[in-house]
């Protein structure tokens, strides 16, 4: 919304600089976005072209007589098609700073010789002063203005450009804004004084209105004007809407405008004699109607729109836009003016369906009062008569079905004020604060009272709406700054959260960065996921209705493919090996109600083990890095997992396993492998070996912990012994650790060495293993540990097929 | 005997043990030269077999003398022997310090992640407990209960992705949650007062992206009812989490704003960076200023909507922009590197 101070200072005197102004609107409320001047144009006046002639060496230019005010006539060259003896123009002489159209720059107005004729100034456009990039035609101004004035006096001006809440409609009008500055300022707000003369006949038997749907259009008013000529507005008139943004069109739908930016009530208004019976109807559009609107655009409508009718057809789409079929043209001599309120939810359900968001639907879908409609048509009415002439009707048309019943007023009380505030606030002052805002009160009692919702505002309802106009006058400055003093709820743990944020520590102190992308995916990243073809993997997708692109419609199923991305992304822009895990939730959708979000990890390792160091060769990270990360990070929190082949399409044939918690289900919480070459490539992961993990984070909590219970430490020594074993090749190692640890005195058992070649048989590989004996009670002896020994290795000979390797 | 016991002779024998001592270069030839003169058989135990002949008078003062000898000698042997195993530490090899150490590879957390964090920290040590909650989130707990129905202006503030699913009426229920705000008709539902949370997670609008808005981000809300909460705990809650967060000598400024479900409304802002010239941090300029989140009193219509009594409970609640508050910390000059997820970006947090 723009707001030219030279329109604005009507209503209230501005004594604040533009910038606090601005400042103290702004912390009241009424954001400021920006505030700027037009002017500055030292050395411009208010020129009169006294005569003009055509220039003898050029079609296209004129030779005009200007008179500058204080001196002879001046001739001047003016390439404008527009310009005319007579006209009162913007003059500038040489020497002053103006915008040059040739190369965009401001510079001095140099003399000019122009086609053999010297030109001693210039006239000016728009894009010369700056004030738009119109510069076809020169600027008209007004007759009325004084030949030689400076011409910042005549169209220098300073504007506000407000952000509005949607709950302060109201500041969409000047009147508005002066109320909120006559608040801040303590300055009073000067409402316009309406009164106009009116015929004997009553408008009301001029023409008739009938509401069919009074929840939809709770009010309409309208006045009959008979014996206006249409034509341009007075140039005040123009001048004012152009400076707020509005295109002038002509004296009825101009004064329409100005009345919507004056008192923020949107005005229509129709051709009298093209109204059928001169009977206007609002009723609801039966399904499928189809009207066209002033803009030529033919609409399809549904019971769901409010129509302005007359018997025979629409003439107006309610709230929203007028018909080309009822609209002020030259021709026009009576009119009906209205002046109505509509539902703001239907309205804006109807410019949101119709795609038609206009000036007028602006204002209605925030709601106005029905108080306002009246008040409005009174003086678009008695500006009307003033512009375009005519004989307005005696009274108004005033259907207002729901009229008797009053709009209750809102109460006030100290107490409550001191309850949400925390401050004390004597009833005085805020009597004081809400008059300043033109709030009407009484009082009920010594520290309360009640307000009258003043009819500009449809936002105070309740009472803390009031609460808040007392208080955001005064300033949130004056609320005391305490601490909470209610009592501390319980603290109530989430064992997610706290799994999430333990993880997090682990898996970072383990090495991997953690990332955080995107949860919406497309469909090419999970089918790039399925080396058998399926369509997103075979997951059920859970889509969006309105994506911004094709490439992010998709709530993720797995966050292998966000990961995935993440990678290829930064092998394209950095050098190293790529350890990352990400921590999200993956989107299940359910047959009814909101999907499951499934709280995962996942993480990725490719590339050089280290960076080039002179410590260690370039070895490539590998599927046992990531292994022996995740199962370091996962028993920092307390978790003690193992690994189990597997297979699944995401990975290598042979280098996939199913991650089982050692105290959990035999289920399995996730997957860790080597990606599929196949899907390596999809992805663009180079050719370095991609390992990739994603574990359920749901599953490991139900899995639970095992940390937590001390064991006592023994105070007697331990006796180490390695053992190598010969075991067949499809038997994993880390059930042969299993079962040693299993044994017995055993405390510990690290494989240190795995070996399979030519000295073995066939089929068969070595483990060697560091086993570690230690009784709690006692230092044990040679004899001791051979007897545990040899338990052993018949265990592992009997379980596993194991033979101790000689 | 050349060498009869005297004082002379003592002085003597010393002068040369501590002679040869020093021209000793290595451990086996301190251990021969002890035995030499420091032994059972040594010289100095030698010529001191002869001390009970001499007569008492010059016994005692060359007595005396040899004690003092004796001493003079070990304190060398204990000091050459240092001086030995020191010079055999040195002539080993020497490191290149400089040299870069052995590679151990750390990760670190995304910064959304540490800001988070800290935030809500701030937040807990003032009692508060996280919960989390759907991103995947019901029109009716996004808007309807947050006192924005269907087709209210408001609506404009969170334009919204929509799910791809309707139910039996035909409506689209479902959408990405636009704020974590939803969460405080969740908590209220689920328990009595008092409450006091805050819910850290990621939001969802329907936006351009550029610089300083990104259409996926995260939200922490606040929300605190009991009976006898007011906006002047409001302004201290938020003023010892600003200068937690952004150092002590942070000032806070509230000014009046519009969220549908909070009455009265605000916006925070937090005085600006210091001024570099002066060293002060200006406050009297609008741009001395930054907002960093919206707050508010809880609405009587949303207390009413989970059951508590407006009358007796009041309320605060706020929510703010953990990048945004992380882009102010740090320096970062575009939203857009969060979620990007370059490595080089994240390994500066």
């Amino acid at each position: 919304m723009l707001i030219p101070f030279s329109w604005l200072s009507q209503y209230v005197d501005i004594t604040l600089a533009p910038d606090e102004l601005a400042h103290r609107l702004t912390m009241s409320g009424i954001e400021v976005g920006d505030v700027f001047t037009r002017g500055g144009w030292e050395g411009c006046v208010v020129g009169y072209v006294r005569a003009t002639r055509p220039h003898p060496n050029a079609d296209t230019l004129t030779l005009c007589e200007v008179d500058p005010g204080d001196g002879p006539p001046l001739e001047v060259v003016c390439g404008a098609p527009n310009v005319a003896a007579g006209q009162k123009i913007c003059f500038a002489r040489p020497g002053v700073m103006l915008m040059n159209m040739h190369n965009g720059r401001r510079e001095e107005l140099k003399p000019a010789t122009i086609r053999g004729i010297v030109s001693e100034g210039m006239i000016c456009s728009e894009a010369e002063l700056e004030i738009s990039d119109e510069h076809e035609g020169i600027i008209v101004l007004p007759d009325d203005a004084k030949v030689g004035t400076p011409l910042d006096d005549v169209l220098g001006d300073t504007f506000l450009e407000l952000e509005l809440t949607p709950n302060r409609g109201d500041c969409l009008s000047m009147l508005g804004v002066a109320r909120e500055i006559g608040a801040i300022t303590g300055q009073p707000v000067r409402v316009p004084e309406i009164g106009y003369a009116e015929s004997d006949a009553s408008a009301e038997t001029l023409a008739s209105v009938t509401i069919e749907d009074p929840d939809l259009c709770p009010r309409y008013t309208a006045s009959v004007i008979a014996g206006i000529s249409i034509g341009p507005s007075p140039q005040w008139l123009q001048e004012r809407l152009n400076r707020a943004g509005l295109r002038p069109i002509n004296n009825v739908v101009d004064v329409t405008n100005y009345v919507m930016l004056e008192f923020n009530q949107p005005l229509h208004a129709f051709d009298l004699d093209t109204v059928t019976d001169r009977h206007v109807v609002v009723r609801r559009a039966s399904e499928g109607e189809e009207f066209t609107t002033l803009d030529g655009v033919k609409r399809k409508l549904s019971t769901e729109n409010l129509l302005i009718a007359d018997p025979a057809q629409a003439i107006g789409i309610g709230g929203v836009m007028g018909g080309a079929n009822s609209e002020i043209t030259a021709s026009t001599t009576n009119m009906l003016l209205e002046s109505a309120t509509f539902h703001p939810l239907n309205n804006r359900r109807t410019s949101t369906d119709l795609n038609l968001r206009t000036e007028a639907s602006l204002r209605f879908e925030k709601g106005l009062r029905p108080e306002l409609a009246p008040i409005a048509l009174r003086r678009a009415t008695q500006l009307i008569l003033e512009t375009a002439g005519g004989q307005a009707a005696g009274g108004i048309i005033d259907v207002f079905p729901g009229g008797d019943t009053e709009t209750p007023a809102v109460p006030l009380t100290v107490a409550r004020l001191r309850q949400v505030l925390g401050m004390d606030l004597d009833i005085a002052r805020a009597e004081t604060v809400l008059a300043s805002l033109g709030i009407t009160t009484r009082r009920t009692g010594p520290d309360s009272l009640e307000a009258d919702p003043p009819y500009w505002r449809s936002d105070i309802a309740i009472e803390e709406d009031l609460i808040e106009e007392v208080i955001r006058i005064i300033g949130y400055d004056e609320v005391p700054t305490t601490m909470l003093s209610s009592p501390i709820p319980y603290h109530q743990a989430n064992p997610m959260t706290a799994l999430k944020d333990g993880l997090r520590d682990a898996l970072s102190a383990a090495g991997m960065q953690e990332t955080i992308s995107y949860p919406l995916v497309s469909i090419d990243d999970l089918n790039r996921l399925s080396v058998n073809g399926e369509s997103g993997g075979g997951l059920a997708l859970l889509r969006v209705a309105n994506p911004m692109s094709v490439e992010q419609d998709i709530m993720r199923p797995t966050l292998a493919a966000s990961i995935l991305n993440t990678l290829a992304y930064n092998r394209g822009h950095n050098d190293g090996g790529f350890r990352l895990f990400e921590m999200g939730r993956a989107f299940i959708p359910q047959s009814t109600g909101l999907p499951v979000e499934r709280e995962m990890v996942a993480g990725v390792m490719s590339g050089p083990r280290y960076d080039a160091n002179w410590l260690s060769a370039g070895e490539s990270l590998d599927f046992f890095d990531l292994s022996g990360t995740l199962a370091t990070a996962l028993g920092r929190v307390g978790i003690a997992v193992s690994l189990e082949s597997h297979d699944h399409e995401m990975f290598h044939p042979g280098r996939c396993a199913r991650v089982v918690v050692d105290a959990g289900s035999a289920d399995g919480v996730g997957l860790i492998g080597e990606l599929h070459p196949d899907i390596r490539e999809a992805f663009d992961l180079g050719s370095d070996a991609v390992v990739y993990f994603e574990v359920r984070l749901d599953d490991l909590l139900e899995a639970g912990t095992n940390g937590g219970r001390f064991e006592s430490l023994s105070r007697f020594p331990a006796a180490n012994r390695d053992l190598a074993l010969v075991v067949p090749a499809d038997v994993p190692a880390a059930r042969v650790q299993g079962l040693i640890e299993r044994v017995r005195l055993v405390e510990r058992a690290e494989l240190f060495d795995v070996y399979a070649g030519e000295s073995l048989p066939e089929g068969t590989r070595s483990l060697a293993f560091r086993i570690r004996f230690r009784a709690a009670d006692r230092t044990l002896t040679a004899e001791d540990v051979n007897r545990a020994v040899n338990g052993l290795t018949r265990a592992l000979e009997r379980e596993a097929g194991a033979t101790v390797r000689t | 005997m050349t060498n009869a016991l005297s004082v002379q002779s003592i002085d003597q024998l010393t002068r040369d043990a501590l002679d040869e001592l020093n021209r000793i270069g290595e451990a086996d030839g301190v251990e021969q030269w002890r035995v030499a003169y420091l032994g059972r058989r040594g010289k100095l135990t030698g010529l001191l077999r002869a001390l009970p002949k001499l007569e008492p008078d010059q016994r005692r003062e060359v007595g005396s003398r040899a004690n003092q000898a004796k001493n003079a000698l070990e304190e060398a042997l204990a000091r050459r022997t240092r001086e030995i195993a020191q010079a055999a530490l040195a002539s080993q090899d020497a490191l290149d310090v400089s040299l870069p150490g052995r590679p151990v590879v750390t990760g670190r957390l995304h910064p959304t992640t540490q800001i988070v964090r800290e935030i809500c920290a701030a937040f807990m040590a003032m009692g508060f407990s996280v919960v989390e909650g759907p991103e995947v989130e019901l029109d009716h707990y996004n808007f309807e209960m947050l006192n924005i129905p269907a087709g209210h202006p408001a609506r404009d503030m969170w334009n919204s992705l929509w799910i791809d699913y309707a139910n039996e009426e035909g409506q689209q229920p479902m959408l990405l949650r636009t704020h974590t705000s939803p969460m405080q008709a969740r908590v209220m539902e689920a328990q009595d007062p008092p409450v006091r949370v805050v819910v850290p997670g990621k939001c969802y609008r329907y936006e351009a992206t550029d610089a300083t808005h990104e259409w996926h981000f995260y939200q922490i809300e606040g929300l605190a009812v009991a009976e006898g909460i007011t906006f002047a705990d409001l302004k201290g809650t938020l003023y010892e989490f600003a200068r937690r967060v952004f150092g002590e000598d942070r000032q806070i400024r509230f000014r009046c704003d519009y969220f549908p479900f909070v009455e009265p409304g605000v916006d925070m802002s937090i005085s600006n960076f210091v001024d570099p010239e002066t060293g002060r941090r200006p406050i009297n300029r609008d741009e001395d200023w930054i907002e960093i989140m919206g707050a508010g009193m809880v609405h009587p219509r949303v207390l009413e909507g989970v059951g508590y009594d407006p009358q007796r409970y009041t309320g605060f609640a706020f929510g703010m922009g953990p990048e945004r508050i992380g882009m102010l910390k740090y320096g970062i000059d575009d939203i857009r590197h969060f979620y990007r997820n370059d490595v080089r970006f994240l390994r500066q947090f």
